[in-house]
């Protein structure tokens, strides 16, 4: 059984994420409803024709992914696997609108073929000239832990000793009008958003790509060990406790082993409950930190929350920014991420020092 | 090397509502290309497709789904062929063992999407299907419909999806994190998939013909298919009849272009490659190849040269598409050809490559043509989609 070490990250998000080291030049924004990105200079790392023909989601997969690559110094891989909860959405939305708008006539067929949902994944293997294994999970916000998960089975298994994993989502005008209608997310009209004791239905929303490398050697430039990743689909708010306990009980730990427990609070009050009743309970005597006030909530915005994990046990510090509670630990050692969007699609993810 | 045992399995397709439906159907030659009734497109007098001819309210009604439901019909068939496959495994408490579901899907709630795109704003009723348009909501449904909690995700590799769920599926199933999967895929006819197809100037104006040297192009289809897989610990303890094994499974990019097949088929003959290492078995032992064969030149051509690579041009063994059968059924279609090459191993038949004329010219290989007897205990099932997606599935008879 081999190990799984994250040996780079790259992350593209609301916040400058590249260019930076930890988030010290975060700002909270309470004033958008729907987080607008961060944008890397794209032509440092793409091709100016194909920065043309690239949707957005697209562009930030590329260049996160070479972001983390050029951190683990490596370009080769037994497995490409990406998440997306909503896929190249902005490819699909014009795609759609064409077809709708003229009747289904005098179509072309580049936003088609790039609306399909793995074509991050396949355009980083066509890049790399990558033959091996190419996955791409498409669900809600367990779409990156799938991800995650299906890498680490593959270490597991001693199947793969380099593999390349990102979360990719995209948002556009048209898709933010629909959440808006279907409350999906917040009014125009109630700011300051706020992602703690919030009390309005739905989230911030926002946009971001966020790539691994794995593999199963540590390095001196290692960022942590991934111990473990659970996804379940439904749970009630109280059995999070038991299932957490469960959970840390099969890696041979309990609570208060965990040195910082990093949450996924979006600011949905009727589905923060989930959080809050274990940052009460269980974890009251836990650091709790959180993240979707600075990356807004899209489905695989629990890969921002990976960054930040793997981020707090490489510099072993934890950012005023992000700290829930003022609970303080002189080293961090073992995290957990505990991520659920709508009370489903809960997601548990184990990382440690190496 | 034993497998993962297969213990149920359940299909809705244009030849059939039901896994012995579907049999009848392969086995009487009733193909179901024809033109499309349920979705108003400007296309349907040229372009036909293999439909399920059921309209939405048909399968809501079977579905015994509330007036206020918001499935879409991708969710819909799917979910009526996950519940026959967990019916036929005799599985009747869910969350009893570890037990998880693996869809894929690669239009998930499109259909909805396109009906209401801009009807959203001005019609209230409409609002609640915005929250079915993405993959993971059509999972969401099945795992609703079968009662399942456990683990639920969802794989979207354009055509060859179901076949990555199937091995994903087998994969944890291996690893003991599940005692038991449900896993296939679901897609419905979209006008989005329809167009988008058409745009790239591969469907066929005719009736699609695997392997010809004319022919033209695909049919687009709508299905859904499922199977149960169980640990071999699960099928002692339950006494589970088996119905066959997932023996092999390989994935692997062509690397080549977004979504045109490379010359030599490199990535399918990299997927054949891996699951043959997966399975311990050689090419001479596989009996049936149900084939990809979508009809275009394009991957006819690239899967037929991987298949003379792994195979060698003399000793390619029984093979066909049944996609003249059922359309090109996209992300479903991998499921859909595993059901069928179960249905191969268990009656020991392989199904005819309907619309055959004549060879290809570029190689020396001639589908099974009629509906053939011979025993059959491997089945080699390839699936490739866009990004380069290749992924083989072999399917091996229980002993």
């Amino acid at each position: 059984m081999r190990k799984t070490y994250i040996n780079g990250v790259g992350c593209i998000s609301a916040q400058k994420t590249f260019d930076t080291i930890f988030l010290e030049e975060a700002i909270i924004n309470e004033t958008a409803n729907v987080l607008p990105l961060e944008i890397p200079v794209y032509k440092d790392f793409i091709s100016p024709t194909a920065i043309r023909r690239m949707a957005k989601g697209v562009k930030n997969g590329i260049v996160a992914s070479a972001l983390a690559m050029k951190e683990a110094n490596t370009e080769t891989f037994d497995a490409i696997i990406t998440g997306t909860g909503m896929g190249c959405i902005d490819d699909s939305d014009k795609f759609l609108r064409a077809l709708i708008d003229n009747n289904e006539e005098f179509l072309t067929p580049t936003s088609f073929i790039q609306s399909t949902h793995n074509t991050v994944g396949s355009q980083i293997a066509l890049g790399l000239q990558c033959k091996a294994y190419n996955f791409t999970y498409v669900n809600g916000s367990v779409s990156f832990e799938s991800a995650l998960l299906d890498a680490k089975l593959q270490f597991d298994e001693n199947e793969a000793s380099s593999i390349l994993i990102g979360g990719i989502d995209e948002m556009n005008d048209y898709t933010a009008s629909l959440f808006k209608l279907a409350g999906f997310i917040k009014q125009d009209n109630e700011s300051p958003y706020k992602v703690l004791n919030s009390t309005t239905k739905g989230v911030v929303y926002s946009e971001g790509a966020t790539f691994f490398v794995l593999e199963d050697k540590k390095q001196d430039h290692s960022y942590a060990e991934v111990l473990d990743i659970e996804i379940i689909n439904k749970l009630q708010v109280n059995e999070v406790e038991a299932k957490i306990i469960d959970f840390l009980k099969s890696n041979s730990l309990q609570i208060s082993d965990i040195d910082a427990v990093i949450l996924g609070f979006n600011g949905d009050v009727e589905t923060d409950v989930f959080y809050r009743k274990i940052a009460e309970n269980c974890f009251k005597n836990t650091q709790q930190v959180y993240y979707k006030h600075l990356s807004g909530e899209y489905n695989t915005a629990s890969a921002f929350g990976l960054w930040v994990g793997a981020k707090i046990i490489k510099t072993q510090q934890i950012p005023e920014i992000l700290k829930v509670n003022s609970v303080e630990k002189p080293d961090y050692k073992t995290i957990l991420l505990y991520n659920q969007y709508k009370g489903i699609d809960h997601s548990f993810t184990l990382i440690s020092k190496c | 090397m034993k497998g993962v045992a297969i213990t149920g399995m359940g299909i809705i397709s244009a030849i059939g509502n039901s896994v012995e439906e579907n049999y009848a159907s392969l086995l009487n030659n009733k193909t179901a290309i024809t033109t499309i009734e349920n979705i108003s497109t400007v296309h349907s007098d040229l372009r036909k497709v293999g439909e399920i001819k059921k309209t939405n309210q048909e399968l809501a009604d079977e579905l015994q789904l509330s007036a206020d439901n918001n499935f879409s019909r991708t969710a819909m068939i799917g979910a009526i062929a996950a519940k026959q496959a967990v019916q036929d495994a005799g599985i009747t408490s869910i969350n009893e063992y570890k037990t998880g579901l693996i869809s894929a899907t690669s239009v998930g709630g499109m259909d909805m999407t396109e009906r209401y795109y801009y009807d959203y704003f001005e019609k209230p009723e409409t609002i609640k299907y915005i929250s079915c348009h993405d993959g993971g909501d059509v999972a969401q449904k099945i795992a609703d419909e079968l009662g399942l909690k456990g683990m639920v995700t969802t794989i979207s590799t354009a055509c060859s999806s179901a076949a990555n769920a199937i091995m994903l599926g087998a994969r944890l199933i291996k690893s003991g994190k599940l005692d038991r999967v449900i896993v296939g895929g679901t897609d419905a006819l979209a006008k989005f998939t329809i167009n988008g197809f058409k745009t790239l100037m591969i469907l066929s104006d005719g009736y699609n013909m695997p392997f010809d040297n004319d022919r033209k192009g695909l049919n687009l289809g709508e299905a859904a298919a499922f199977l149960v897989l169980e640990s071999d610990e699960m099928v002692a303890k339950e006494n589970k009849k088996v119905l066959a094994r997932v023996s092999g499974y390989g994935n692997a990019n062509d690397a080549f272009h977004q979504t045109a097949s490379s010359e030599n088929g490199d990535g399918a003959f990299l997927a054949m490659e891996k699951a043959f290492q997966v399975s311990g078995l050689k090419p001479e032992e596989i009996d049936y190849i149900n084939v990809h064969g979508t009809a275009t030149p394009n991957n006819d051509l690239s899967e037929g040269r991987a298949i003379v690579r792994v195979f060698g041009e003399k000793n390619i063994p029984d093979f066909s598409s049944t996609k003249p059968f059922t359309g090109h059924t996209l992300a479903a279609a991998a499921a859909i050809e595993a059901v069928y090459s179960v249905l191969a191993i268990q009656n020991n038949v392989v199904f005819p490559n309907m619309n055959f004329k004549t060879p290809m010219e570029e190689f020396n290989m001639i589908p099974q043509t009629t509906l053939k007897q011979k025993n059959i205990e491997h089945v080699l099932s390839n699936s490739f989609g866009f990004g380069g997606n290749c992924s083989t599935v072999i399917f091996s008879k229980s002993e």
